[in-house]
């Protein structure tokens, strides 16, 4: 007989109603990757689950392996992310965006996905601690989880010849481009807000706090815009988050 | 796969929450097994359901008239609305007989993954409802889960510059689950403890 039961952690990024009272919860784990599991009974107010299932929660998990879905048997919080997030609305908006994120960028169910799990952690961290704009810290989440999907935009480059001497993003043509290979519809973005994409995309935290709002809020755009292309069905949150 | 109005049958079933295919399969074998005055009178009353039974304009609550019972009530405090986000909300708190109130049902909770945000809930007609002044104290009752905490801080956040007394039902309602889950016993002391929401 195989061995059924396993043990991760990870982080809850979604929960679905499942009949009366269970929820199907969608966990990014450590080792595992991205993970669909039953949740039984995690809506009564006396589930032993209590919050530990709710989006945002790290959760150490053991979990029963079955035929279609799995099954939650144990969960312990690690970090209760969401307790920071939900008592603020940007935070909480610009989380949401993360969560879904991470799902569409893990394309396949149980297919490891270590650093996408890793980013996913420290972008929480992050936001939760309240150390930074949550904007800043959402576009950084954004052009990482990208990066280590292979979607880095390039920046420093013409994306298309390798030239110096940019001036225009295309997103089409993945980042920006040189006066030579521009397409009609790319964007110019001032010089302050690329620098700002390459500090959030170094993790750069010193330059990027010291960014003027102008320049976070084009470089939000064309972040956001670049996610969406490269994201076949688009982040439906992203609508919803609301900039400070 | 069964034969046409059968399968049919099990499809319509299937589309229901909390149905899923076996149930739906389960359902549709008590149907045919089942007296047909019975079945009549299920299928009479899902029709009659949908002519008669409406939203109360008022407060977003299902209402056999264009106000529902409680909109409707005189001895209902008209100046404490609790806000909740599904009409069966109401029904749980009805039950613990602790508030004398009037409601306002929101149609569900901001869920930006599913594409639910502030402008598809019943929020504008929450507004507008306040704008008379009549209106002295909110309880947000949404449910004690993320999606209903978060809804609750967007609302104390947007009620915030109307000076109303604005409270949240107390902990001790477990996190994590759906209000309608909550024995009265626990629902009613949440309503007695109601803190205050500083934001
Ligand atoms: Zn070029
Ligand atoms: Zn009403």
């Amino acid at each position: 007989m195989r061995v059924s039961l396993y043990r991760d952690e990870g982080v809850v990024l979604r929960t679905q109603k499942l009949g009366e009272a269970d929820r199907i919860v969608t966990i990014l784990t450590r080792r595992t990757g991205r993970v669909r599991a039953v949740a039984k009974g995690v809506r009564r107010t006396s589930s032993r689950f209590g919050a530990r299932l709710e989006p945002f929660t790290h959760v150490d998990l053991q979990l029963h392996a079955g035929r279609s879905l799995d099954v939650v048997t144990q969960a312990e919080t690690l970090h209760p992310y969401g307790e920071a997030l939900v008592s603020d609305y940007p935070r909480y908006t610009s989380g949401m965006a993360m969560l879904e994120t991470a799902e569409k960028l893990t394309s396949g169910e149980k297919e490891p996905a270590l650093r996408q799990f890793l980013l996913l952690v420290g972008g929480l961290r992050t936001l939760a601690d309240g150390s930074h704009d949550p904007r800043l810290v959402l576009d950084a989440y954004f052009l990482r989880s990208l990066a280590v999907a292979g979607y880095a935009p390039s920046l420093d480059k013409c994306a298309r010849c390798g030239a110096e001497g940019v001036r225009s993003f295309a997103i089409v043509t993945g980042g920006m481009v040189c006066g030579t290979c521009r397409t009609p519809g790319a964007a110019s973005p001032a010089p302050p807000t690329v620098a700002l994409m390459v500090a959030l995309l170094r993790g750069d935290w010193d330059a990027a706090d010291a960014s003027e709002t102008r320049h976070r809020t084009e470089c939000s755009g064309l972040v956001a815009a670049y996610l969406q292309w490269h994201l076949e069905h688009g982040i439906r949150s992203l609508q919803h988050v609301e900039r400070v | 796969m069964y034969e046409g109005v059968v399968q049919r049958l099990i499809d319509e079933l299937g589309l229901l929450p909390g149905v899923g295919p076996k149930s739906a399969q389960r359902i549709a074998f008590h149907v045919l097994a089942a007296d047909p005055v019975d079945v009549k009178r299920l299928a009479h009353v899902l029709l009659e359901v949908k002519e008669k039974v409406r939203f109360c304009r008022i407060c977003g609550n299902v209402a056999a008239e264009e106000e529902c019972r409680i909109c409707r009530d005189p001895r209902r405090d008209p100046h404490v609305i609790c806000v909740v986000e599904e009409s069966k909300d109401v029904v749980a708190i009805e039950k613990t007989r602790e508030f004398r109130g009037r409601y306002h049902v929101l149609g569900g909770a901001i869920s930006p993954i599913e594409g639910v945000g502030p402008d598809d809930l019943r929020i504008r007609e929450l507004m507008t409802r306040l704008a008379d002044g009549e209106v002295t104290e909110l309880i947000l009752a949404t449910d004690p889960n993320l999606e209903g905490e978060a809804t609750a801080t967007y609302l104390a956040r947007l009620l915030k510059p109307m000076g109303l007394k604005v409270t949240r039902l107390a902990s001790g309602l477990p996190v994590g689950g759906d209000l309608e889950y909550a024995d009265e016993v626990t629902l009613g002391r949440a309503f007695e403890g109601r803190r205050l929401l500083d934001v």
